[in-house]
């Protein structure tokens, strides 16, 4: 009987993904420059196996959190979903981007191993249950993701950003660490839901001394927080890096990533720190009303910022951010004084928030990497003009793309702000969500001067757009499902529900 | 006892013809114009049902069809039609036929685009005219700016960049911010969007207030109300003709619309409590408005003010809470949709020969053009409430309303007669009248057939609803009654 070893069955994917990225990097070492697509075929059956694993895994553990690793490792179904997400994000990323690579010989063994390895911090990230785990998962995602900025090492603007990219990524983990320092200072423990406990415990005075500490640990740990999902002010980096980065590889950034940022928001602040969400007697000020400033912030800055924008990357870049900050409002609103009766509805509504930014941002950016050809980057928002005239399915797919992300019926977008106004509303939060509408509705003027250029104006350049049979169809799918998922929005809001229910 | 889902069709006809059409695009242009032309009168013709089994006598919802749509929002596909939306499907669905034939030579570029973006539009505003559900409302009414959008924007005048950008943006503030009224009202009512829920609920007055403001906010930038009315001249001028009158027919109409539907009947407190601020607004729009319109040198600019002093009248009717008023601003705004599509279309009619829209440009036109001058006249008339014509009756109805109400208000509205007719008619003797005034109008052919055509359907309906309006007025009657009753009952 191996009775030392644990149950690993809830990580059988993450010990799958850590199996096919090491094979794959040593396969790809035999493999000749022209049989590269055996690498990209087998990173993408072993998302494939990842995804039918964490099927399994689910399955036979019932939907019931199923801890591992003595409590550091979990597998619920919020996990489950946004797994299941990150690897049709990240497939995705791999199939857009896989002409415009080879077309600038960036598609080598390192691209694939450094992709796979990514997600595989994520999918720690998504599952951790312990702030040691979470720190690894987001350490391995990070690493991975500057290297993948400064893939192109011949460019000056890539390793740019990557420098910029790696020193605030390593300050963020930084305060992140002694966040969780403080934290383990003050309750002893770094087990998430042992943390909750012990918060909750001093709170109620046992003993009283530790409070200040609490108070000091939450705001580093929100502020590596913020800087990881990239809101303001610590949203820097996001311009840069969007922009610097190869197009293909701000694809992956922009997607990906930002499920294990909700997941990771979702461990640290609700599951661990649910007690100093603040706004009660005991705790008067605490995350919340840091979570509302941040918002707030990020909405206004985000699309003030993104109007002035003259290049597409940086346009969406600061799109993000607001998009962020607009998922937050949902974070935020679960608790109102306490009270987490509606809790789940709020949560919920930031996940489908997270989950249908997530679709927006692999349509958006994978028209930008659709439209690049060899030694041309579609990088410029005057690189859309007359798109209609050149390519009127495109033109089409990206228009709705770009009202899902403004948020207007009968796209996606839409209900994506109604589930999360309604939890804000919910909260009693009236004037938070008229200003969430306000800047929305500034928001929605640089989305639809995109749909301007390519509609109104006449193109600069005739060439034809002919993707590959797979890159068409599937951001087609993209695009459309922007349509269909907002004429049958249930089942993707039913599915956030129960994630978080049982979470 | 119902055979079909006619609102259903209504919608999705259109919205589906749009979408073939689409994808045919202007490879096939016959084939994609056909199945446009075929779209449309089907759309219509399953809207005719919806008045032929109207049942009047009762302010029930009819032709309901109910269905679960987003159960975690407890929102339902939730759709009916009383005596005061059956109406409006109807003349959208006409006038949409209207377009499709009107823009059938005259458009040149990307021809089925265009065609699929009114048809796609006329379906959408069927369904904010037939939604009982304000969620499934809110979603048809946001979706008409995408199509109005391209619209302005790809076939519109040389401005129409500004035009097409302000539209949206100017309409959407007022949206989103009914959008927060709703979901306020579903906490409120906890966990509900249907709108006849809503009628019942209590509110207190405070609550009422700010309601009704975000209402405001969004159907006066529709209607539109001075001083949100900015818009209104630049999406028109820039719109191709087919865009303007749709515009001025229908979609100014979901804003008065909305106050029937939402404002009033939620919120009978409130709209007593502001009723004075309203009728001011009404009142400057009647008076202001039509000075400005007497300014005007550009013909669209001159018909989009028009329009705003006259659906100043609709709102002047609704707010002064009587039968007469309301049905009064219910038929004018059903006039309104007829004369102003109409008079867009001449406009649209000389631009086509002339390519401008100056008055200073135009005279004489009747030497060249007697049967087009001679339709354009009755629309002209009916522009200025002359009596026989579909104008005169709601006015007519409006002002007494109102002199129930107050004299002075009635007095100050009775302005519009003058103001109307001086605007309309001297624009209409400038262009028309007098010597040929340059060798491009001697040049002019009178209007061909298919011009003709949708001129002269118009010509019918506006004189059918000035000498016999009674059809109208008995469909709706039922449900003013009903929300008037609604209205003197207090929520408090």
């Amino acid at each position: 009987m191996l009775t030392n070893l644990p149950i690993m069955l809830p990580a059988y994917p993450e010990i799958f993904l850590l199996a096919a990225g090491c094979t794959i990097l040593v396969i790809d070492l035999f493999l000749k420059e022209g049989a590269r697509w055996v690498t990209y075929a087998l990173s993408l059956a072993a998302l494939a196996g990842c995804a039918g694993l964490t099927w399994l895994v689910t399955f036979m553990t019932q939907g019931q959190p199923a801890h591992t690793f003595n409590g550091m490792f979990v597998l619920d179904t919020m996990a489950s979903v946004l797994k299941m997400f990150t690897y049709l994000a990240v497939a995705l990323c791999l199939v857009y981007s896989r002409t415009y690579l080879a077309d600038r010989g960036l598609h080598r063994g390192e691209y694939f191993v450094l992709v796979l390895f990514a997600t595989l911090g994520m999918m720690v990230m998504i599952s951790a249950s312990h702030f040691l785990t979470l720190y690894l998962g987001l350490e391995l995602m990070s690493l991975c993701l500057y290297s993948l900025v400064a893939l192109n090492r011949d460019s000056a603007l890539s390793t740019e950003a990557a420098m910029k990219y790696f020193v605030l990524g390593a300050l963020a983990s930084g305060l992140l660490l002694y966040g969780m320092s403080m934290i383990y200072g003050a309750t002893g423990t770094l087990q998430i839901n042992d943390v909750a406990l012990a918060t909750a415990r001093i709170l109620q005075g046992d003993p009283p001394a530790k409070a200040p500490v609490l108070a000091f640990g939450l705001v580093f740990i929100v502020s590596g927080l913020a800087f990881k999902v990239g809101v303001v002010p610590f949203h820097m980096w996001i311009p840069d890096v969007y922009h610097g980065a190869p197009s293909a590889v701000t694809l992956f950034i922009s997607t990906g990533p930002k499920l294990a940022a909700f997941a990771m928001a979702m461990r640290l602040l609700v599951n661990a720190l649910p007690s100093l969400a603040g706004n009660t007697p005991q705790f008067p000020s605490g995350w919340q009303d840091m979570l509302v400033i941040l918002s707030v912030l990020s909405m206004a800055i985000g699309n003030l910022a993104a109007i002035a924008q003259t290049n597409i990357k940086r346009m969406l870049a600061y799109s993000t951010i607001s998009h962020m900050g607009f998922m937050l409002l949902g974070l935020l609103s679960g608790i109102v004084g306490g009270n987490a009766l509606s809790a789940a509805e709020a949560w919920s509504a930031a996940m489908f928030y997270a989950v249908v930014y997530v679709l927006m941002s692999l349509g958006a950016f994978g028209m930008v990497v659709l439209l690049s050809r060899s030694g041309f980057e579609a990088e410029r928002l005057e690189d859309f003009k007359g798109l209609n005239a050149r390519s009127p399915w495109f033109a089409f797919v990206m228009l709705l793309l770009m009202f899902s992300l403004a948020g207007i019926p009968p796209t996606v977008g839409f209900y994506a702000k109604l589930a999360v106004l309604q939890a804000v509303l919910g909260a009693g939060q009236v004037w938070l969500a008229v200003v969430a509408v306000l800047f929305a509705l500034i928001g929605t003027f640089y989305y639809i001067r995109v749909v301007k250029l390519m509609y109104f104006d006449e193109p600069t350049e005739t060439a034809a757009i002919r993707p590959g049979l797979d890159v068409g169809i599937l951001i087609s799918a993209n695009g459309l499902a922007m349509l269909a998922l907002g004429i049958l929005p249930h089942p993707l809001m039913q599915l956030c529900l129960q994630a978080i229910k049982s979470f | 006892m119902q055979s079909a889902p006619w609102l259903s069709l209504s919608i999705w006809v259109p919205i589906v013809a749009g979408m073939i059409v689409l994808a045919a695009g202007d490879r096939n242009l016959r084939e994609a114009k056909a199945i446009a032309l075929f779209g449309a009168v089907v759309g219509f013709a399953v809207t005719v049902p919806l008045v032929t089994g109207f049942r009047t006598g009762t302010s029930a919802m009819q032709f309901v069809e109910l269905a679960p749509w987003i159960p975690r929002f407890n929102v339902n596909y939730h759709l009916g039609v009383d005596g005061i939306s059956v109406l409006f499907i109807l003349l959208n669905s006409f006038i949409t036929v209207l377009v499709v034939i009107a823009g059938w030579e005259v458009i040149k570029e990307k021809v089925a685009q265009y065609m699929s973006a009114f048809l796609v539009m006329s379906g959408l505003l069927n369904g904010t005219f037939a939604a009982l559900d304000a969620l499934l409302f809110y979603v048809f009414f946001e979706a008409t700016l995408i199509p109005m959008y391209l619209v302005i924007g790809v076939w519109g005048g040389p401005n129409r960049v500004y035009a097409a950008v302000k539209f949206f943006l100017y309409t959407l503030l007022g949206s989103l911010l009914m959008l927060l009224a709703f979901i306020y009202l579903y906490n409120k009512s906890g966990g509900s969007f249907a709108v006849l829920d809503y009628h019942k609920l209590p509110l207190p007055l405070n609550a009422q207030i700010l309601l009704f403001v975000a209402f405001l906010m969004a159907f006066a930038v529709k209607v539109p109300m001075w001083p949100v009315h900015t818009w209104l001249p630049d999406a028109h001028v820039e719109a191709p003709t087919g865009g303007s009158a749709v515009l001025a027919a229908i979609l100014l109409k979901l804003g008065a619309y909305g106050f029937i539907r939402f404002s009033l009947p939620i919120l009978p407190d409130a709209s007593h409590y502001l009723s004075g601020f309203m009728i001011t607004l009404s009142l400057i729009a009647i008076v202001y408005i039509g000075l400005v319109a007497l300014a005007q040198t550009d013909m669209k600019k001159l018909i989009a003010y028009s329009s705003i002093s006259h659906m100043g009248f609709v709102t002047l009717g609704f707010f002064i809470f009587n039968t007469y008023g309301m049905e009064g601003g219910l038929v004018q705004m059903i006039s309104h949709g007829f004369v102003s599509a109409a008079l867009f279309l001449c406009v649209g009619v000389m631009y086509d020969r002339m390519h401008s829209r100056a008055i200073a440009d135009y005279g004489g036109v009747v030497n060249t053009m007697p049967r087009f001058a001679a339709l354009m006249m009755l629309f002209a008339m009916a522009n200025c409430g002359l009596p026989a014509t579909s104008g005169f009756v709601g006015e007519f109805m409006v002002i007494l309303g109102a002199m129930k109400f107050n004299f002075w208000i009635a007095l100050l509205a009775a302005t519009t007669l003058v103001f109307g007719a001086a605007y309309t008619l001297w624009m209409y003797k400038r262009v028309i009248f007098g010597e040929v005034g340059n060798e491009h109008v001697a040049g002019l052919s009178d209007a061909n057939t298919r011009e003709l055509l949708v001129l002269g359907l118009l010509a019918a309906a506006v004189l059918w609803m000035g000498v016999y309006p009674a059809p109208f007025t008995e469909i709706m009657h039922a449900s003013v009654d009903d929300l008037l009753r609604h209205l003197a009952v207090s929520k408090l």
